[in-house]
C-alpha cells in the first residue's frame, strides 16, 4: 500500500508541476462542435487555427461528441472543465440541456460563448450569429442587383408560406429594395422546400414572366431546383438564379452559368470570429454585456444586443472565383 | 429449506460443500481481473493527464456512468435470468417526456418523481406482460418497444423541448450530499448494495440464477419462472425511471433524443462486468467495477481530447479483450493438461 501511496503522491506533484506553467503561458480555447466529422465544422476549426496563429500563445482544442447529442457534449464539457481550459466556444446540440454544465464551467472561471447554434442566455456570456435577418434580406436582393446594372424583373422562390426564417428575410428585403432602383420584384412563389415543387414553380415563373432576369431563392432546396429548371430551359446566362445555398450543391450550377453568385455563412470566418471573441473575453480585453463592442480581428467588431447576441457579418458571397475552395467543405 | 443438513461431524468425515475455498475462487475470478484493469486504467490516467487526480474532476467523471450503472444493475439480473431489455433508453425518453409534460401543468418535485417512477414501472410492466404473458422472445419485444416508447416522445415533442423544471428538482442530478459526493453517486452506491444483497443473499436471487441456468428445471423445482421474469422486467423499468429522473434533473430539459443509444452502453457494462450474455452467471460487484472502468476510460480519454470515435473503438476492444482473454487462457491450460 505504501508503494501505491507514494506513487499517487508523486503523480499528484507532477500534475501540479505540469499544470501551472502551462496555464501561465498559453490560453487554451476549446472549440466544441455538434459532432466531429462534419465538413462545416472542420472548416470552422480551420478558421480557429488561423485566429490562434494570429494571436500567438493560443492552443485550440477542437473537440465534440461522435453523434449530435446533448449528453455527448456534456461529457466533453466536463472533460474540458477538468482540464481548466480558459474558454469554451460551443455550437450547441440543445439550447437548454447544456445550460447546467456550461453554468458550472462559468462558475469555475471559464469563459463560455456559443456560436452558430446558440445556448440559452443563462448558459453563456454571448452568442455569435453568423449573420442577421436585415443583413441577409439586403444580401439576397443585392446579389440579384449586382448582375443587373440596367435593372429588370426579379421573382422570389421561397420555402413554405409559413416558414419563419424565409418570411423574415423577404420582409427585410422588401424594406431595402428601394435602395436598388430599377429592380422590380414581380412575384413571390412557394416551393415548400420540396425539390420537385420548387422546380415546377420556377418553370411557372419563367413562363409567366418572359422578361424575368433573376430568381432569388433564399432556401438551399429552392435555389438548386430553380437553377436546374433554368438549365433545363436552356436559359442559363439569361436568368440568374441566386439566394442562399450550399457550395457543394451549387458548384455545378455556378460552372454552367445558371447561377452567377449566391451567399451563405462562411464557416472559416465563423470559427475565426468565435476564437477571437473567446480569447478577448478570457484575456479580459473585453466584457460581454448589452451594447458591448468586442473586437474579432479581421472580421471587425461584434456589437451585442440586449440578449448578448451579435451578428458576425454579411453572408459570404460564393462565385466562380472561390467555389472550388469551398465545394468540398460543405 | 425444511430439509436438515446431515450431521457430518458425528460421522467423522468432512464433506466439502464447495470445490475451492472462497479466497481461491476470488483469485481466479473475473471480478479480480476486472479490478486489475480498473486499477491499471486509474494509474495510466493519473500519469497521462495532470488533471485526473483532482477530487472535483473525479466527482464530475462519475456522472459519465452513474445513471447507466443504475439500469445496468437491474439489467444484470434480467440477463442472468436469460432475458434482455433493449428498450431501457427509450423508457428514459418516455418517462422524461411525461415529467416534462407534467411540469407544463404545474407539477412540483414529488409529483415529478412519482411520475418518473410510475412511467418506468408501466413500461416495464408492458414489456414483462408481452414476454411472460404471450411467451414472446424478449429481444424481439424490446426492440419493438424501443421504437414505440421513443416514438411516443417524438410525437409529443417533435423538435421542441420541455424546460422549466422546478429548482428543487435539480438536486437529483446536480446536487451534492457531502463535499464531492454527488447525490447520484450516493444513490449509485446504495443501489449497488441493494442489488448485491438481492442477487447474492436472497431466495429471489437464487431463483434468478436457477431460471437463467435451467428454466425447465426451475419450473419443476417449484420456482414460478414467469413471475420471476415479470418481476425483473418491472425492476428494469423502475430503474430506467430512476435513471430518467437523474438524467432529466441533470440536463434540466427534455428532448425526444434524450439518452439515445444508451441501451447498448448498459448492455456493454453488464457484459464487461462478467455477466454471461447467455444467462445463468454473473455478479453485481463485477458490474460495479465495469461501470468504473467504462467511466474512467471515457473520462481519461476526454481529458486527453481523444475524439469520441476512438473512445468507442477502445471500449469495443476492451470488451472483446476481457471476454476473450479468460477463454484463451482456459484453452491454453486445457491443452497443457492433455
Amino acid at each position: 500500500m505504501k508503494l501505491w501511496k507514494s506513487l499517487l503522491a508523486a503523480t499528484a506533484m507532477a500534475a501540479v508541476a505540469m499544470a501551472s506553467p502551462a496555464q501561465a503561458e498559453d490560453k487554451r480555447i476549446a472549440l466544441v462542435v455538434k459532432a466531429l466529422g462534419i465538413g462545416f465544422f472542420e472548416a470552422a476549426a480551420k478558421g480557429a487555427e488561423e485566429a490562434a496563429k494570429e494571436l500567438g500563445g493560443v492552443e485550440i482544442i477542437y473537440t465534440g461528441p461522435t453523434d449530435t447529442t446533448a449528453e455527448g457534449q456534456i461529457e466533453v464539457i466536463n472533460a474540458l472543465i477538468a482540464q481548466k481550459v480558459d474558454a469554451i466556444a460551443i455550437s450547441a446540440n440543445d439550447q437548454d440541456a447544456l445550460v447546467p454544465a456550461l453554468k458550472k464551467a462559468m462558475d469555475r472561471g471559464i469563459t463560455v460563448i456559443s456560436w452558430d447554434s446558440g445556448v440559452a442566455p443563462e448558459g453563456r456570456q454571448l452568442h455569435l450569429n453568423p449573420s442577421s435577418n436585415p443583413l441577409i434580406g439586403n444580401m439576397i436582393i443585392k446579389l440579384a442587383a449586382d448582375h443587373l446594372p440596367d435593372g429588370g424583373d426579379v421573382a422570389v422562390l421561397s420555402a413554405s408560406a409559413t416558414a419563419t426564417n424565409q418570411n423574415t428575410w423577404i420582409e427585410e428585403m422588401n424594406k431595402v429594395k428601394d435602395n436598388y432602383p430599377g429592380i422590380n420584384v414581380v412575384a413571390t412563389v412557394y416551393g415548400d422546400d420540396l425539390a420537385d415543387k420548387s422546380y415546377r414553380e420556377a418553370q411557372g415563373l419563367m413562363q409567366t414572366y418572359p422578361d424575368l432576369k433573376a430568381i432569388i431563392a433564399p432556401t438551399s432546396v429552392g435555389i438548386v431546383a430553380a437553377a436546374q429548371a433554368v438549365s433545363d430551359a436552356e436559359k442559363a446566362g439569361q436568368i440568374n438564379v441566386t439566394g442562399l445555398g450550399l457550395p457543394s450543391e451549387m458548384a455545378g450550377h455556378i460552372e454552367s452559368g445558371a447561377s452567377k453568385s449566391f451567399a451563405i455563412w462562411n464557416p472559416i470566418d465563423l470559427g475565426y470570429s468565435a476564437t477571437m471573441l473567446a480569447y478577448n473575453l478570457a484575456a479580459g480585453n473585453a466584457e460581454a454585456g448589452p451594447g458591448a463592442e468586442i473586437p474579432m480581428g479581421r472580421m471587425g467588431t461584434l456589437t451585442l444586443d440586449d440578449k448578448n447576441e451579435g451578428a458576425m457579418a454579411d453572408p459570404f458571397v460564393y462565385d466562380s472565383s472561390n467555389i472550388d475552395d469551398f465545394k468540398d467543405i460543405f | 429449506m425444511s430439509v436438515t443438513a446431515p450431521d457430518t461431524v458425528t460421522t467423522g468425515r468432512q464433506i466439502p460443500d464447495r470445490l475451492k475455498s472462497p479466497l481461491q475462487r476470488f483469485l481466479a475470478s473475473w471480478e479480480l481481473l476486472l479490478l486489475g484493469v480498473a486499477i491499471a486504467v486509474f494509474v495510466i490516467n493519473s500519469f497521462a493527464s495532470p488533471y485526473f487526480l483532482d477530487p472535483w474532476n473525479l466527482s464530475d467523471a462519475t456522472f459519465n456512468f452513474t445513471e447507466k450503472a443504475m439500469i445496468a444493475f437491474a439489467m444484470a439480473l434480467l440477463i442472468i435470468s436469460g432475458e434482455i431489455d433493449l428498450s431501457v433508453a427509450s423508457i428514459i425518453a418516455l418517462a422524461s417526456t411525461a415529467m416534462g409534460f407534467a411540469v407544463q401543468l404545474g407539477a412540483d418535485t414529488p409529483v415529478l418523481v412519482l411520475i418518473g417512477l410510475a412511467v418506468g414501472l408501466a413500461c416495464g410492466m408492458f414489456n414483462g406482460a408481452l414476454v411472460t404473458g404471450l411467451g414472446l422472445p424478449s429481444i424481439v419485444v424490446t426492440i419493438g418497444t424501443m421504437s414505440l416508447f421513443r416514438g411516443i416522445s417524438y410525437i409529443v415533442l417533435g423538435d421542441k423541448a420541455y424546460t422549466g423544471y422546478p429548482s428543487e428538482f435539480a438536486f437529483f442530478g446536480q446536487g451534492y450530499v457531502w463535499w464531492v459526493i454527488s447525490f447520484e453517486f450516493l444513490l449509485f452506491a446504495l443501489l449497488a448494495v441493494v442489488f448485491a444483497v438481492l442477487l447474492h443473499k436472497t431466495n429471489f436471487g437464487r431463483a434468478v440464477y436457477v431460471v437463467g441456468n435451467n428454466p425447465v428445471g426451475a419450473l419443476f423445482s417449484g420456482i414460478r419462472v414467469t413471475r420471476v421474469k415479470f418481476a425483473l422486467f418491472l425492476l428494469t423499468g423502475l430503474m430506467s425511471g430512476v435513471a430518467a429522473i437523474c438524467l432529466t434533473s441533470r440536463l434540466g430539459a427534455t428532448r425526444p433524443s434524450i439518452a439515445f443509444g444508451w441501451e447498448l452502453e448498459v448492455v456493454t457494462m453488464v457484459v464487461l462486468g462478467g455477466v454471461s450474455i447467455l444467462g445463468g452467471s454473473g455478479s453485481i460487484p463485477g458490474v460495479v467495477v465495469a461501470a468504473f472502468v467504462m467511466g474512467m476510460v471515457t473520462f481519461g480519454f476526454g481529458l486527453l481530447n481523444v475524439p469520441g470515435i476512438v473512445m468507442s473503438i477502445f471500449i469495443g476492444l476492451l470488451l472483446i479483450g476481457v471476454i476473450a482473454l479468460p477463454r484463451i487462457a482456459r484453452q491454453l491450460l486445457a491443452k497443457r493438461k492433455v
